[in-house]
């Protein structure tokens, strides 16, 4: 298998970082949290995006269902 | 997808209504506390379910008036997904009761299900219900419409007496009864609903609303494709059937 140098050091190069971003990642769940906006006021923005996505889930489906329609109503 | 603003008015309502419901500060009051935020919930349902009864009861109106079959089909979605958003206004009450009503005011349980207001919607739902049974048992399309037509306008004004006008007569643990401090819930602008309250509220039940009729419109345009024989049948001269 023919591989261009540059491309493999890449490759590898991608590999490990990954494995740094994994390390380090594992090593973030011992820190104190951290206090971004998601953490602020006892994590309610969490359940404010939880709630903005069933909320978009819902308008989702019903704009699909409507489109259905509509494109059953240009059929008949 | 038929593009009208006012279901994109619903969409930017409904976010507004998450975000600022969640985020701008409430008054705490002892028991509620943060539950409070369940009036842009809990309440908007029965807010957004009296709306599509009104709209399903000027069908029913205008069915009788006209004869028109497309009204009757209108009456009957609107009343369909009103009476399904009062069950979720049950459904939502329900939840809030047990950690407000029940666990810290220590309610028994039996006082809980004497509460008129739950009685009442209870009444006002179920008399609802006889409105679609009522429907399923006609074979005869005219005579269905024009039947069904009377009960909802009954139904509709049996909804005053069971969930407006007799929770406020006697004692209620909702806010509004007698014997309670409130003298208007949700509407008093003076002293029974904090400012910061209302500016959420009040979008919230129009955004609530609007989703309901979005939805109720799809039911009714899947209900005309269906009953497109019948209402090409129907047309005659001084009928506006579009």
């Amino acid at each position: 298998m023919k591989k261009s140098a540059p491309a493999s050091i890449i490759n590898k190069l991608l590999l490990v970082m990954a494995g740094l971003f994994f390390y380090t990642a594992s090593f973030a769940q011992d820190k104190p949290v951290s206090e971004d906006l998601m953490r602020s006021n006892g994590k309610i923005y969490v359940v404010v995006a939880v709630c903005l996505t069933i909320l978009a889930g819902l308008f989702i489906y019903v704009i699909s269902i409507d489109r259905k329609i509509s494109k059953i109503e240009k059929d008949n | 997808m038929k593009k009208s603003w006012w279901k994109i008015l619903s969409f930017v309502l409904l976010v507004y209504t998450v975000v600022a419901g969640f985020l701008v500060a409430v008054p705490d009051l002892p028991i509620v506390h943060q539950s409070i935020r369940n009036l842009y919930f809990h309440v908007c349902m029965w807010f957004a379910m009296m709306i599509l009864f009104i709209i399903s009861f000027v069908y029913s109106i205008r069915y009788l008036n006209q004869s028109n079959y497309r009204y009757d089909i209108y009456a009957r979605h609107f009343a369909a997904v009103g009476a399904y958003i009062g069950i979720l206004g049950y459904a939502t009450g329900a939840i809030w009761a047990n950690y407000t009503w029940l666990t810290d005011q220590n309610q028994s349980f039996g006082s809980i299900l004497k509460e008129p207001k739950l009685i009442g919607a209870a009444i006002a739902l179920l008399i609802y219900g006889a409105y679609f049974v009522l429907r399923g048992s006609f074979t005869d399309i005219d005579k269905r419409a024009r039947i069904s037509a009377v009960y909802n306008i009954f139904a509709f004004v049996m909804l005053f007496p069971s969930i407006w006008i007799i929770p406020r007569m006697v004692g209620s643990l909702h806010p509004g009864g007698q014997g309670g401090e409130m003298g208007n819930p949700a509407l008093n602008a003076q002293k029974d609903l904090d400012a910061s309250m209302r500016m959420v509220f009040y979008p919230a039940v129009i955004g609530w609303a609007l989703l309901g009729v979005w939805i109720a419109t799809l039911k009714i345009r899947i209900q005309l494709i269906t009953d497109k024989t019948l209402l090409h049948e129907e047309i005659s001269p001084g009928v506006n059937n579009k």
